[in-house]
């Protein structure tokens, strides 16, 4: 018993960081400083809607079938309505708390008459009795779901300080602290903030020469100037891309069973592509949703449309047909739904949803739109599933260049072959069903495909079809779709979005911090025509975002999670931008774009562990995880490295990079001890500081070892050095350097087990292999690995 | 068992003491715990784990990849043996769903095993020919005939015994028990995978199948190797001494101190932490993986395989010392037992691959008064047809089978000596006492002191639990 209690039950290593998980928690408008202090006036969508809808709404909700008692309380009508046989009691009595049944039942002893009841093992809180009291003697005002209601720009709220705020954002924020007794930080110092801007635009970190450029130019519009180049650096639209493959689930294999390679990567280069000449997100969204559908599609809105086939598709023979055709559609209106609506379609595909208003009748009628596509469920192996575009060599010579199809043109193959989506002929037209219970093999009424109604009603004389549906999406009275995409870029430049839960805009989703600001810079997305780089410079201009996360002690104990926006971001960075970085500061990274996924350092063995036999007569899979060994291919952009979907790299893994196997929209940024093997061991690691060592001996401007460390931690962290940090170093450098100098050999085998990347000459092991651990040192540092 | 829970809730309390008075770093991750449970206090006191008294404080699961035939090794049914070569009658086959393999076949040819079953133990209970040294174990065992599922392909069927779906997006049971329980050794991950692989037909595994999903990374199965990387890059690179990787660590937890002193962000407190438990990982693994100090009497037990890295055999013997040091779940899988030709030959490797070393876990559990805390679990995804794939041809095969198949479990709470379930004398469809496979899910929570209903998880909005919307614990089979 005695050791059991000695580790806290939620981790193995016992003091893991739990941080980034816990904040889907956080519900209340201003919890986090005035805890049990009822709000004098109560919100309905920010105190009570929250409560009703996790504790109340599963049987007292939207869900028909599921109903208890004949009551609603998501709706006025159902909440006031009169109960029982004799028709004499009622839930709630608006101005009347003693009259409420509701009041009474919640604050029950006996367990038979208590809600919520003990068998749900939910229960509310004295504070949350409190509210709802409060809020019946109010008046039980309701009101709608806020993410329903078509977004306006609000005036900017009146600031104490406006000659802090560089633009709209920052008055928002600051209205915000300012009632939450906090102040903003001082802004970041230049070298920080230059580290900082390039990871959240580029994925990579600064240059030499873009740091020494920055830091020096002291002309007011310096940063401006920065920020603007690096939007037009295509390494935008890679940085770009990372994120939208997670939500588009893109892989580089099917992902069932034997995990066949598939060929998407045409796609993803056109993503990126895509990203960077910024085409606006609503023509960005619609060429995937329904490319083929446009007048006079071309072969590049078609392409574009492989969106909708990144899905896992069967191999495996003995599956019923119908069954994997039938999680495919599903897939497809999952991920509309939490990419582009942020709603959980996917509870309504059994039973009514149990706290959105979506029936199942309506995610069935959302599933019609995917569900006309001439596929199948099993597609045997080595064939490319239909339907699928060939793009032939003149296309790749042509309109369609920016694919680095070398490889393609090299060979005699004449065509690749690329799943897109495709309609069925108006003759061959399948009907939609509602499956009872989401079984493929129990359907039941006809559905035509329609839109959820309670998000905007669809559009008589719309094309029902996809092409109609990216119109419905994209209509200016759509309240979702510019509120989930201006918050999601959000996340990806402040690391938490204003709606914490990007995926979840419903019932049961987390409110915004800052609703005004949301829907101020969601109506101001669509006025300036879905501009993602425009949208992107007003976030990194903003004071918020410039602000510092040093010295932020009272800041931090005030705000743990920095929901308040009163100091710098300190997190985590996603592992791409770790080993992007790693590569880049050695100078071993190969900026190459595009063309077939690569295959970086992996340790031998992990793929034929779990793959089955080799067969001479069966083309079974890919067994073996063969590594690149052209430099050209070695040191790409992580965003390149091969994903099997059934054992993703090892490294992605650890970081929590997802699997691909569904749309994901948000990571977490967890602390584990397989992330320190990974940056201790990783052969791609110790390369990279064998190399840099080298070349930082090989420069003639450095001669002392206490430049060379310099001049690393420049590169590396990119800031100088502190006295005291680089003593730390430059003794664990003399230590080490005198260790190999009594032991030349085991420096040399250090050497030359790091990485066959070539180095022309071995003439001073010790101080290379000492100078080599030093920077190794330094990529293993908190600070090099987060942004800060 | 109400003094365990108070004893329970008193240490947590000493927690909370520890948290409090924020004493170096282990203290402050527990704080944010704390306060994580604080955050959400409705629930907060709903969510403690255990609920109740644990039978069972660890697990090893023994996994069949590919499913073993029921009719081959447990299930005896003379009536087939008769009947050899007859057509499956309509009236048992009910015209129920079959995979895509054997749906179009003409004829479906009822076939009775080749292998030969004996009664053993104190109930006497059939146990086939392959299986001997399982048969002696017998009265230790809790053997449930009436196991079934709703997937019927490999991949769908492992990822819903693994996961409570049958689609990938779920985290594993392992997961599950690392986010719920924690580990009892701070030098070793909760959740270990070992793989082994047998002489038969393979079907792939996916990593997923020990993935934790929505829950945070740390609580992935990490998979324990063969060779000399048991942990993926846990070896330090040649010409990096322990002197020298120790030195590094100091350096690179000072310079973390020195920027969390600037920024004053405990996660850099967390990640110093991290860096020692990589550390110490990299002596405590190495450790466990060499048993070379076993006494020849492990060997004598296990058999010779077990010196044999990477063999079912060795896995089973690491399982005993992943437990021995309070490792959660030990997940192994053995793969290869997909007969659908030869389903004679091939069950019998694969039973010789794993039947002395499953029975010497058991024994070598019991013999060090580990049995009674810790659950074995032996068994598939699903079970096998009682009718032949293809033309009846001397090598015949049998297609996979959802609807009755058999597992056993040993130890951890569970009766001994104990034959749950019944088939129908075709060995088609369960005559009595069904265990749907959220059913042993809820049973295996239950033993480890979880009630499977309370037990949930929060993301996109719904709470998740490992059973999803069904499960009832089996309380027939509970000790």
């Amino acid at each position: 018993m005695k050791r059991w209690s000695s580790i806290p039950p939620a981790g193995w290593a016992g003091i893991l960081a739990l941080g980034v998980i816990l904040l889907s928690g956080y519900l209340g408008r201003d919890k986090a400083n005035k805890k049990d202090v009822l709000p004098a006036q109560v919100d309905y969508n920010f105190d009570v809607r929250p409560i009703l809808s996790d504790r109340c709404y599963a049987c007292h909700g939207p869900d028909e079938k599921k109903r208890e008692a004949g009551l609603r309380l998501d709706t006025p009508e159902g909440a006031f309505a009169a109960l029982g046989e004799n028709k004499d009691h009622f839930a709630i009595v608006p101005g009347h708390p003693e009259k409420s049944a509701l009041l009474d039942r919640i604050n029950q002893t006996d367990p038979e008459e208590l809600m919520p009841p003990p068998s749900t093992h939910l229960s509310l809180s004295d504070y949350e009795k409190a509210l709802l009291r409060r809020w019946i003697e109010q008046g039980a005002t309701y009101a709608p779901h806020w993410a329903f209601v078509v977004p306006v720009k609000s005036p900017l709220p009146k600031v104490n300080n406006p000659a802090w705020c560089n633009n709209e954002i920052d008055y928002f924020t600051l209205d915000k602290m300012t009632a939450m007794g906090l102040q903003p930080a001082k802004p970041a110092d230049k070298a920080r903030l230059l580290r900082r801007v390039c990871f959240d635009i580029t994925g990579l970190p600064p240059s030499d020469a873009q740091r020494a450029q920055f830091l020096n130019d002291p002309a007011p519009d310096a940063y401006e100037r920065l920020v603007d180049t690096l939007l037009q650096s295509v390494a935008f639209g890679e940085r770009m891309a990372m994120n939208w493959l997670d939500l588009a689930r893109y892989s580089d294999t099917h992902g069932y069973q034997d995990d066949l390679p598939r060929i998407m990567w045409p796609w993803r280069d056109w993503v990126v592509k895509a990203f960077n000449e910024n085409i606006p997100y609503n023509q960005f969204v619609s060429w995937q949703l329904a490319g083929d559908l446009l007048p006079n599609a071309t072969k590049e809105q078609i392409l574009a449309t492989g969106f909708n086939r990144n899905h896992k598709i069967t191999q495996e023979g003995g599956v019923i047909d119908e069954e994997y055709r039938t999680e495919y559609v599903a897939d497809r209106t999952n991920t509309f739904g939490k990419a582009f609506m942020g709603l959980t379609m996917e509870c309504a595909r059994c039973h009514d949803h149990k706290f959105d208003p979506i029936t199942t009748k309506e995610y069935y009628s959302l599933f019609a739109f995917f569900n006309n596509v001439p596929e199948s469920g099993f597609v045997p192996n080595l064939q490319t599933p239909k339907p699928w575009m060939a793009l032939t060599k003149s296309d790749l010579e042509g309109k369609l260049h920016f694919l680095q199809a070398d490889s393609l043109l090299k060979t005699d193959k004449d065509t690749l072959q690329l799943m897109v989506m495709q309609q069925n002929p108006p003759d061959k037209q399948r009907v939609t069903r509602l499956l009872s219970r989401g079984q493929y093999d129990q359907p039941t009424d006809t559905l035509q495909p329609i839109t959820p109604s309670h998000v905007l009603s669809w559009q008589e004389g719309s094309p029902a079809n996809r092409l109609g549906l990216s119109q419905w999406l994209f209509d200016a009275k759509n309240p979702l779709t510019a509120r989930v995409t201006v918050n999601r870029i959000w996340q990806e430049i402040f690391g938490r979005g204003i709606v914490s839960t990007p995926e979840n805009f419903g019932m049961q989703g987390a409110l915004p911090t800052h609703p005004a600001l949301l829907d101020w810079l969601a109506v101001d997305f669509q006025e300036h025509g879905w501009d993602l780089k425009r949208l992107i410079r007003q976030m990194v201009f903003s004071a918020t975002y410039q602000q510092s996360a040093e010295d932020s002690r009272a800041s931090r104990e005030a705000d743990p999670e920095n929901i308040w926006l009163s100091r710098g971001p300190h997190y985590r960075m996603p592992y791409e931008f770790i080993r992007d970085m790693v590569l880049s500061t050695s100078g071993l990274l190969n900026p190459a774009m595009g063309g077939p996924s690569v295959k970086p350092y992996q340790p031998p063995g992990i793929w034929e562990e779990i793959s089955t036999e080799k067969t001479a007569n069966a083309f079974r899979g890919e067994f073996t995880y063969v590594e690149d060994t052209l430099p050209e291919r070695m040191y790409r952009r992580s965003l390149y490295t091969y994903n099997k979907r059934t054992i993703p790299p090892p490294t992605h893994l650890s970081f929590d990079a997802p699997m691909r196997d569904l749309c994901e929209v948000r990571r977490s940024a967890t602390s584990t001890p397989l992330q320190a093997l990974v940056m201790l061991n990783d052969q791609q690691v110790l390369e990279a500081a064998r190399v840099l060592a080298f070349r930082l001996l090989q420069r003639q401007d450095l001669q002392k070892p206490e430049k060379q460390i310099e001049a690393a931690f420049l590169g590396i962290a990119g800031r100088t050095a502190r006295k005291e940090e680089l003593r730390q170093l430059l003794d664990f450098y003399k230590a080490e350097a005198q260790r190999f100098q009594d032991n030349p050999a085991s420096a040399l085998d250090l050497l030359r087990a790091s990485g066959p990347f070539p180095q022309s000459d071995y003439s001073h092991p010790a101080q290379q292999a000492a100078l080599m651990l030093t920077v190794q040192i330094m990529y293993n540092l908190d600070e090099v690995i987060s942004k800060t | 068992m109400e003094n365990d829970i108070l004893q329970h809730h008193l240490l947590l309390n000493r927690r909370t003491f520890l948290a409090k008075t924020a004493i170096g770093i282990g203290s402050l991750a527990m704080g944010s715990l704390l306060q994580a449970c604080q955050r959400n206090d409705s629930e907060a006191v709903a969510s403690l784990l255990p609920h109740f008294a644990p039978k069972a404080k660890r697990v090893i699961y023994l996994f069949q990849s590919g499913a073993p035939s029921q009719l081959e090794l447990f299930d005896w049914k003379p009536k087939l043996r008769e009947m050899h070569g007859q057509e499956l009658p309509a009236s048992i086959r009910l015209g129920q769903r079959l995979t895509g393999m054997t749906a179009n076949q003409k004829s479906f040819p009822l076939i009775g095993t080749k292998i030969d079953f004996r009664q053993y133990g104190e109930q006497g209970t059939w146990i086939s020919d392959l299986l001997p040294h399982t048969a002696k174990i017998v009265d230790e065992l809790c053997i449930i005939k009436s196991m079934h599922t709703e997937a019927i392909n490999h991949d769908p069927a492992v990822t819903f015994f693994q996961t409570g779906h049958q689609q990938p997006g779920r985290p594993a049971i392992g997961s599950w028990m690392s986010y719920g329980l924690g580990s009892e050794n701070a030098n070793l991950p909760a959740f270990v995978v070992l793989l082994s692989r047998g002489k038969g037909n393979i079907q792939p595994l996916a990593s997923r199948v020990w993935g934790s999903a929505f829950l945070p990374s740390i609580h992935q199965g990490v998979q324990f190797r063969n060779g000399k990387d048991p942990v993926l890059y846990l070896k330090d690179a040649s010409g990096i001494d322990s002197m020298t990787r120790r030195t590094m660590l100091d350096k690179i937890r000072n310079l973390n101190q020195m920027h969390q002193d600037a920024f004053a962000d405990p996660e850099t407190n967390t990640r110093i932490g991290q860096y020692e438990m990589a550390y110490r990982m990299q002596t405590s693994v190495p450790e466990l993986m060499d048993v070379s100090k076993e006494p020849d009497s492990t060997f004598r037990l296990y058999g010779a395989d077990a010196m044999v890295p990477g063999t079912y055999a060795a896995n089973c013997l690491l399982a005993r010392r992943l437990s021995e040091r309070g490792v959660r779940f030990v997940q192994l899988y053995h793969m290869g037992w997909d007969a659908h030709s030869d389903v004679t030959g091939m069950t019998s490797r694969l039973a010789k691959d794993v039947d002395q070393a499953s029975a010497a876990l058991v024994l070598d559990l019991k013999q060090r008064g580990l049995l009674e805390d810790t659950l074995v679990i032996w068994g598939g995804e699903f079970g096998r047809t009682n009718y032949g794939q293809g033309a009846l041809t001397d090598n015949y095969g049998r297609d996979h089978h959802p609807r009755c198949f058999t597992i056993w479990m040993a130890g951890g709470g569970v009766k001994a000596g104990m034959v749950y379930g019944e088939t129908d004398e075709f060995g088609y469809n369960i005559k009595e006492k069904p265990v749907h496979v959220h059913d042993f899910q809820a049973t295996l929570m239950h033993l480890m002191g979880i009630d499977h209903e309370r037990f949930t998880y929060q993301y996109q909005g719904r709470r998740f639990r490992l059973t999803d919307v069904s499960g009832n614990v089996v309380h027939d089979i509970l000790a």
